[in-house]
C-alpha cells in the first residue's frame, strides 16, 4: 500500500497534496519497431540506479513493425515486481491506441502524450502533459532518418523532470545501454533527453502525485532477463552441445549464449571452441542431436517453446526409456503458433510432465527468478546425468524475455555430478557390466560412453525392449522389471529435486501455492489479503516436479489451499490430483489467470476473496 | 567379453591390430533368410576387420525398420543406438558433436531416409557431417510388411499387384546436390564393390552416402520389382571396377595410364577406379548427375563411386571444435572461472 504524505511544497493545491513516492507504474504505449525499447530500458535502469526496486515488462505483438506495443515499468519501494494491473502514468505515443489507452486509466492517473494526438480530448479526470515530440526532435537530430529512433528519448527527459529522476542517472543509464562503441549515438540521444527535460521544465506544470526519490534497495543488484540468466547457468554448468531451432520466446536464450560462449569458452591455447552450438533444421533434429550427444556423454541441451515441445515428444519418450540425459528449456508462451506467441503462459506443465507415449514422466525444474534460472541449469544437468533421463526447465516468456532486478549469481564451486559412467579401467577391473541393472537401489544403472577403449564397453541402446544386460527382449517379465525400475528411479528423483520455498503462518487456515513467475503476484496478493481483508495465509512455492513431502505437509496443515497458475485448465493442480491422496486433493482450490499478460496480484486477491466469501 | 585362453589348433587369422574376425561379429540376425541387409552386415564385419579398426572406436546408429535392426548383427563391441524412425541423422550428428573421434556409422532404410527422415537427411548432407551413412534400399517398408517406399521406381509393382506411379527419390542425387563429399551406389549382391566402397567411406573424412540396393526377399523380390535380385543381375551397370588400397599396404599393382583413375583418401588409402566401357571422373559433380540421369534413360542402375570431393570442410571444421571429445572435456575447460562470472555480473549492474 502506498504511503500518503502531505507535500509541503504543494500545500493548498488539492491535486498535489498527496505525494505517491516510489510506488506506481508507468506504461509506454508505442508502435512495434519504432525504437522505443532503448528509451524504455534507459528509463527503467535510471530508476534502478536511484535505488528503487523496479521491473520492466514488454507487451509486444507477434509482428516486426507497425502493431501496437506497450512497455510497463513498475517502481515499488516494497519490492513488488509483479505486474501491476492499474496503470498510474501513461506515455501515449501511438495514435492507433491512444483513445483506448487513455480510457482504460483510473481517475487521477497521469498522461504524457505526443501533442498532436490530443489525448486530453477523451477524459477530464486525468493529469495531462502534452509534448510536441516532432518539434523538439528536429533541432537536436539534424538527420531526418534518425529522428524516429531518437524521438522517444524525449519522453525520458520529460519524465525525468516530472517524476524527479536525476538527469545524471538517465545519462549514465543511456551510455551503459549504448556501450563504449556507440558513444556517438548515445550523445545524440542525450541531446533528445535534454530537449525533453528543458521543455517540461519550461512548459509543463506538475499536477500529479507520482515521484521517484532515492532509496537504497538496489545496491549490488543486476538487471537481466531470464533467458540470459539461463544461458549463463548452462555455460557455468559446463554445457558442451547446444542444438536449437528458433522460436519466440526461447531464441534469445541461445543467441545470448552464443555471445558468452565465444567470450568465455574459446580454448585460449588453440583458439578452438570447447562447445558446439548448432541451429538445427527443426525441433525433431534439435532434440535428436541432444539425445545423440547425451548418449555419447556430452552435457547437451536445447531450448524451445510449446510448438517445439510438441515436435520433441517422440524423442523425449525414447530418452526416458533408453535412459539418456538431456536438458530441455521450455520458455512457455501462449500456444499454438497462431495463438498469442508473444504472450506469456504456464501452459506446458502437464504436457511436459508426461510428454510422449507410454508410461513416461519427466522431472520439471521451475525457476521463478533469474538467480534460479542460473542455478537450476546446473541442477538440471546434474539431475539429467545422475538419473540418465531428460529434464525440463520450465520458464516462461515473462521471466525469459523481460528485464528483472536480481541478486548477482553465485559462483558454484561444487564439482559437476556426471553420474554413473564406467571407464575402460573400471571395466578392466569389473570384467563387464549390466547396463540396465539397478546399481544401488536408486534405480540407476551404470553406463559406458561410445569410444571407451575396452572390448566389454559396448552395449546396444534401444527403447524399452531389453533385459538388464541390454539384450533384445520382448518377455513380459523383462519389460515389467525394466519399467518398474524406471518408476523407482523417479522416486529417487523425487528425493533429489529442488525443494519448495515454504512460509508457514501458524494462524492461517488458508495456504497459497504458486510456481514460476506467479511468485511475485502471489506474494503481493498475500499482503493485500492480510492488510485489506485480514486474511492470513501460508505460502508454498513449488520449484520442481515430482512433488516432494513438503507439499503433503503443507496440505495437511491447511483447510483450503489455492493453487495459483497461469493457464486455463489448472494444469499443476491436475498433476497434484494425480499424485495426492484424495482427502488432501479435496482441499485444493484453483486460481487461474490466462489472458496472456503476466499475472497480477489484484486478480489473485479478488478471486480468493470471492472464493472465501469475504 | 570372454576370450578363449586355450591355444587353438590352427593359428587364428588375426588382423593388423591382432584381433580375430569374431571380434567384429554381432548378434545372430533375426532378418529373413536371403534378406540383402544380412549380406551388407557381413561386408561391414569384413571391412572393419580388414581395415584393422578397433571395434570400440565405432558408433552404430539407426532409425526404425528391418535395416535399422541390422546394427545389432555386426560389431557387438561397438556401441549401437536403434533410435526413432527416420532420425538417425540427428542422433548421429549429436554423437559426433559429443565425440569427434568416433567412427560413426548410420545404417538405415529407404523408408527411414527418403520419407519420414528426408528433411533431416538433407540437412545432414548439407553439413557434411563426418559419418558413413548406409541406406539399405529395398524400395519397400520391410518391417511394416511391404508398402511402397519413396525410392520405388515408376512402374514397379507390389506383390499385391499395386503399381507405383510416382517418381522415385534418388538419395545419391540428393547427396551430390546437397553436399555429401562421398556418394556411392552398390548392390548387396556385389561383394567386392560393397566392400571397396565401404572401405573408401571408412578412409574418407566427411559424409559418405552409400545407397545399397538390398532386396527384400519377403516383400519385394518378385517379377515387376526393380529392387529384386533378378532385376539387379540384369540391370546393374558398374561405372568402374573399384579397388581399395589401404594406407598400410604396399602398392603392388602397376597402373596402366588411361585405364585407372586413382583417388587419394584422407587417411592415405587409395581408391583405384578401373575403367570399364567408358571413362568416368568421380570428382566432376555435373558429370555425375548427368551419368545418373543417362542411366535412367538406359534402364540401368549405375553403381560405383559416383562422386567424391576429398577436401570439403566438415561440420567439425565449421564449428572449429577442440580436438578432445566434448563429452569428456575436463571441468577446467568446460566451466569458466569465478572471474568470468564476476566480470559478467559487473556489466549487468
Ligand atoms: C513415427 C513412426 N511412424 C511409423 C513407424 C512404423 N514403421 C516402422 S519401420 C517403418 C518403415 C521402415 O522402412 P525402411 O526404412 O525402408 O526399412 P526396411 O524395413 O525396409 O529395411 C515404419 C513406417 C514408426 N516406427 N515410427
Ligand atoms: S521383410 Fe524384407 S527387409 Fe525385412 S528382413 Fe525380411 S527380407 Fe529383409
Ligand atoms: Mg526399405
Amino acid at each position: 500500500m502506498s504511503i500518503t504524505e502531505v507535500s509541503p511544497r504543494a500545500a493548498g493545491r488539492s491535486q498535489e497534496r498527496e505525494r505517491i513516492v516510489n510506488d506506481f507504474s508507468i506504461q509506454v504505449a508505442t508502435v512495434n519497431g519504432s525504437g522505443s525499447q532503448t528509451a524504455n530500458l534507459v528509463l527503467m535502469r535510471s530508476i534502478f540506479q536511484m535505488g528503487v526496486p523496479v521491473s520492466g515488462k514488454n507487451l509486444f505483438p507477434s509482428n516486426i513493425q507497425g502493431l501496437p506495443t506497450w512497455f510497463t515499468i513498475r517502481a515499488s519501494k516494497y519490492g513488488y515486481i509483479g505486474r501491476k494491473k492499474e496503470i498510474d502514468f501513461l506515455v501515449a505515443m501511438n495514435p492507433e491506441t491512444v483513445r483506448e489507452d487513455v480510457e482504460s486509466l483510473e481517475a487521477g492517473a497521469a498522461v504524457l502524450y505526443d501533442e498532436p494526438l490530443g489525448a486530453d480530448r477523451f477524459r477530464s479526470d486525468l493529469h495531462f502533459y502534452p509534448v510536441p515530440f516532432d518539434k523538439l526532435v528536429a533541432p537536436v537530430c539534424p538527420q531526418p532518418k534518425l529522428r524516429k529512433l531518437v524521438r522517444n528519448m524525449i519522453y525520458d527527459g520529460a519524465l525525468a523532470w516530472l517524476l524527479g529522476i536525476d538527469l545524471e542517472e538517465i545519462r549514465k543509464a543511456l551510455f551503459k545501454q549504448f556501450g563504449p562503441r556507440k558513444a556517438k549515438a548515445a550523445e545524440l540521444n542525450w541531446g533528445a533527453v535534454l530537449a525533453g527535460a528543458e521543455y517540461a521544465e519550461k512548459h509543463l506544470t506538475k499536477t500529479d502525485p507520482y515521484r521517484i526519490e532515492r532509496m537504497d534497495r538496489t545496491r549490488g543488484k543486476i538487471i537481466i532477463d531470464g533467458n540470459t540468466a539461463t544461458a549463463l547457468g548452462a555455460i557455468f554448468a559446463g554445457v558442451t552441445v547446444v542444438t536449437w531451432y528458433p522460436i519466440t520466446p526461447s531464441s534469445s536464450l541461445v543467441e545470448s549464449m552464443m555471445g558468452y560462449l565465444k567470450r568465455y569458452r574459446t580454448d585460449p591455447e588453440t583458439g578452438k571452441a570447447t562447445y558446439a552450438v548448432l541451429q538445427a533444421e527443426d525441433e525433431l533434429a534439435a532434440i535428436g542431436m541432444v539425445i545423440g550427444a547425451g548418449w555419447a556423454g556430452a552435457r547437451a541441451m536445447t531450448a524451445t517453446a510449446g510448438p517445439g515441445i510438441s515436435l520433441m515428444s517422440e524423442f523425449v519418450g525414447l530418452g526416458y526409456y533408453a535412459e539418456i540425459p538431456a536438458v530441455i528449456v521450455d520458455v512457455q508462451r501462449v500456444g499454438p503458433s497462431t495463438g498469442l506467441p508473444t504472450r506469456t503462459q504456464q501452459g506446458d506443465i502437464l504436457s511436459c510432465a508426461v510428454l510422449s507415449h507410454g508410461d513416461t514422466k519427466h522431472p520439471l525444474l521451475i525457476p521463478a527468478s533469474p538467480e534460479e534460472c542460473f542455478t537450476m541449469m546446473e541442477e538440471a544437468f546434474n539431475l539429467a546425468e545422475e538419473f540418465q533421463t531428460p529434464v525440463f526447465v520450465m520458464t516462461d516468456l515473462d521471466l525469459g524475455m523481460n528485464s528483472w532486478m536480481a541478486d548477482p549469481f553465485p559462483y558454484s564451486e561444487r564439482p559437476l555430478r556426471r553420474g554413473k559412467v564406467l571407464t575402460a579401467e573400471d571395466l578392466e577391473r569389473l570384467g563387464g557390466f549390466a547396463r540396465y541393472r539397478d546399481a544401488d537401489g536408486t534405480g540407476v544403472g551404470w553406463r559406458t560412453l561410445p569410444g571407451t577403449p575396452h572390448p566389454a564397453a559396448a552395449y546396444f541402446t534401444r527403447g524399452s525392449g531389453h533385459n538388464e544386460l541390454a539384450q533384445y527382449s520382448e518377455r513380459p517379465a523383462d519389460y515389467i522389471n525394466n519399467v518398474d525400475r524406471l518408476a523407482r528411479k523417479f522416486e529417487s528423483i523425487r528425493r533429489a529435486v529442488p525443494r519448495p520455498e515454504v512460509l508457514i503462518d501458524d494462524a492461517a487456515s488458508v495456504g497459497l501455492i504458486a510456481y514460476g513467475t506467479s511468485k511475485y503476484a502471489t506474494e503481493e496478493s498475500r499482503d493485500q489479503l492480510a492488510t485489506e481483508y485480514g486474511l492470513r495465509s501460508s505460502y508454498l512455492r513449488l520449484r520442481a516436479y515430482p512433488f516432494t513431502e513438503e507439499l503433503v505437509d503443507f496440505l495437511e496443515r491447511h483447510a483450503r489451499v489455492y493453487v495459483i497458475e497461469q493457464n486455463r485448465d489448472a494444469q499443476m493442480m491436475a498433476l497434484m490430483r494425480m499424485d495426492l491422496a484424495p482427502e488432501l486433493a479435496a482441499k485444493l482450490r484453483s486460481v487461474r489467470y490466462y489472458g496472456g499478460l503476466p499475472i497480477d496480484a489484484r486478480s489473485i486477491t479478488d478471486e480468493i476473496v470471492l472464493q472465501e466469501g469475504l | 567379453m570372454s576370450t578363449a585362453t586355450a591355444p587353438p589348433p590352427k593359428a587364428p587369422n588375426l588382423n593388423r591390430i591382432g584381433l580375430e574376425v569374431s571380434s567384429y561379429k554381432g548378434g545372430k540376425t533375426t532378418l529373413c533368410a536371403g534378406c540383402g541387409h544380412n549380406a551388407i552386415s557381413q561386408r561391414i564385419i569384413e571391412c572393419f576387420f580388414e581395415m584393422g579398426i578397433p571395434p570400440w572406436q565405432v558408433a552404430k546408429l539407426s532409425g526404425i525398420g528391418c535395416s535399422s535392426k541390422s546394427p545389432a548383427y555386426f560389431l557387438s563391441q561397438a556401441h549401437g543406438f536403434n533410435g526413432v524412425h527416420g532420425r538417425a541423422s540427428a542422433t548421429a550428428t549429436g554423437a559426433i558433436l559429443a565425440n569427434r573421434h568416433l567412427i560413426t556409422m548410420v545404417v538405415t532404410g529407404d523408408g527411414d531416409t527418403a520419407s519420414i527422415g528426408l528433411g533431416n537427411f538433407m540437412h545432414m548432407l548439407r553439413r557434411n557431417v563426418p559419418c558413413i551413412y548406409v541406406i539399405e534400399n529395398n524400395g519397400v517398408y520391410g518391417l511394416t510388411k511391404g508398402q511402397f517406399s519413396a525410392t520405388a521406381d515408376i512402374g514397379s509393382t507390389l506383390k499385391t499387384g499395386e503399381t507405383n506411379e510416382l517418381p522415385p527419390i534418388d538419395c545419391c542425387l540428393l547427396g551430390i546436390e546437397m553436399g555429401a563429399s562421398l556418394v556411392a551406389r552398390s548392390f548387396s549382391g556385389d561383394k567386392n564393390q560393397v566392400g571397396a566402397v565401404l572401405k573408401a567411406a571408412i578412409a574418407h573424412r566427411g559424409m559418405s552416402v552409400i545407397d545399397i540396393i538390398s532386396p527384400c526377399t519377403t516383400f519385394n523380390d518378385h517379377d515387376g520389382s526393380t529392387k529384386s535380385y533378378a532385376y539387379m543381375k540384369d540391370h546393374d551397370a558398374p561405372l568402374h571396377a573399384v579397388d581399395f588400397v589401404p594406407y598400410f599396404e604396399e602398392i603392388d599393382i602397376e597402373m596402366e595410364a588411361g585405364e585407372v583413375r586413382e583417388v587419394v583418401l584422407h587417411d592415405g588409402s587409395r581408391l583405384r577406379l578401373r575403367k570399364l566401357d567408358r571413362d568416368y571422373d568421380p570428382t566432376d559433380k555435373l558429370a555425375a548427375v548427368r551419368a545418373i540421369h543417362d542411366s535412367y534413360a538406359r534402364g540401368e542402375v549405375l553403381t560405383g563411386i559416383l562422386y567424391i570431393e576429398s577436401a570439403r570442410k566438415t561440420l567439425i571444421d565449421h564449428l572449429n571444435l577442440v580436438d578432445e571429445p566434448l563429452a569428456t572435456l575436463p571441468e577446467s575447460k568446460a566451466r569458466p572461472g569465478r572471474a568470468a562470472l564476476e566480470e559478467i555480473m559487473e556489466e549487468l549492474r
